[in-house]
């Protein structure tokens, strides 16, 4: 499978000179299959442009939504397909404990939020509300389960022909922990990232960061390494950075990072326009 | 040991913070955890047990009615709440470990998550003291 990162930054797109390398869109990334089925894993500002790349023929793509937070869903009415009639499109995503998915989303998808609603997109839009499900997309299953974040919010491991990608790009698994990490049972995400050949991960803070945001639903850099460390992963791309960090703090952070856990896996920085293989 | 729902993790977090002596148990009725003021109702510390079979924690300690009479573990509020997924409450005497009988008050309720899942319950343990 192939992927590609269209919007790797959390929270709030951040365009400028500073941020040109690791990019300024937020979270979307596309997982293409070797059978040409795509999905695509959330609707940030990265969405925009995926888009505008896919064949204008694609006759059905599959987004999966981990969370309904703004940097997740805020490109979503600009995904040119869309508002190309005969295209099946497949939205998935966590309804809350009182609201269907498609209800949360209009909640965005309508005025005074924006001028444009859900029932006025022409294309054929299915919704499917998760966890409780293993999917089965074209070539690749699925796995959802919830982890931790506010809000309902799911992480997705992504498998085809034995090969497994991960990805959890809002996750807190040392919420509550005195310690940290913790032994694997109590480890939120564990079961969808253990073994993994490729782990995507938030990245959000510093250290001294986490200490001041403990419950934002965000880790330390340091602590996506060791949690990269104890799911042992083959491959991790740290992923989501904070909107104040710039591409030099960026490059700084990654450098301490590796010096201090010394990792055993490859580590690859999410960057806009990065493209990935993982073996399918 | 594979890994607990989510929910069943922010339990444990949650209890892990609170004075109350706090149970979780899965919806099989085995006790996933307990906290470390549940400990002194044990006798028995969750590092050393572990997780604990529906068998073997309903058994620990003896529990009674106020008026001395016998309570069968299938009517202890965490048994309730399990078995009808409805929360239960009761005040009864239990005899622990430490052989020191105590007047408490136990209020279980089932946890329910969505899509119905049915995770298993949690029951808080309140001492009376006189």
């Amino acid at each position: 499978m192939k992927l590609t990162f269209w919007g790797t930054r959390g929270s709030l797109a951040s365009p400028g000179l500073d941020t040109v390398r690791y990019g300024g869109n937020t979270s979307c990334v596309s997982v293409q299959g070797s059978e040409g089925t795509v999905i695509v894993l959330d609707a940030g500002t990265g969405i925009r442009p995926l888009g505008q790349s896919l064949p204008t023929d694609s006759k059905q793509i599959h987004i999966l939504l981990t969370h309904l937070h703004m940097d997740h869903i805020q490109g979503l009415p600009f995904f040119a397909p869309l508002r190309r009639r005969g295209v099946e499109i497949h939205i998935w995503g966590p309804a809350s404990t009182t609201l269907s998915l498609s209800a949360r989303l209009q909640k965005y998808l309508s005025p005074p939020l924006f001028p444009v609603s859900v029932r006025e997109l022409s294309a054929d839009l299915h919704f499917h509300e998760l966890p409780d499900h293993l999917i089965e997309i074209g070539e690749f299953k699925v796995d959802a389960q919830l982890i931790i974040h506010p809000n309902p919010t799911i992480g997705y491991r992504i498998q085809c022909a034995g090969t497994a990608v991960t990805y959890l790009p809002d996750h807190e698994p040392a919420l509550g922990m005195r310690k940290f990490p913790r032994e694997t049972e109590w480890l939120s995400g564990y079961a969808l990232a253990e073994g993994s050949d490729l782990l995507i991960h938030d990245a959000q803070y510093t250290d001294q960061e986490y200490r001041e945001r403990v419950g934002f639903g965000h880790s330390s850099l340091k602590q996506a390494f060791q949690f990269a460390q104890l799911t042992q992963v083959k491959h991790f791309v740290p992923f989501h950075y904070d909107p104040t960090h710039d591409d030099e703090q960026l490059d700084r952070m990654f450098e301490e990072a590796r010096a201090e856990v010394q990792p055993s896996y490859v580590v690859t920085p999410s960057r806009e326009g990065l493209s990935l293989d993982a073996v399918c | 040991m594979p890994q607990q729902e989510i929910e069943v993790i922010l339990a444990r977090h949650l209890s892990e913070y609170l004075l109350m002596p706090i149970f979780i148990v899965n919806p099989d009725g085995d006790l996933v955890f307990y906290n470390e003021p549940a400990e002194a109702i044990l006798g028995l510390s969750y590092s050393e047990t572990g997780m604990m079979p529906a068998r073997e924690w309903s058994t620990i300690f003896q529990q009674e009615d106020l008026e001395g009479g016998p309570i069968k573990p299938d009517d202890l509020p965490l048994i309730i709440a399990l078995r009808e997924r409805h929360p239960a409450h009761k005040v009864i005497r239990i005899r622990g470990l430490d052989g020191i009988a105590r007047e408490i008050e136990i209020t279980a309720f089932p946890l329910v998550s969505q899509a119905d899942r049915f995770l298993g319950a949690i029951a808080i343990f309140w001492e009376i003291t006189k």
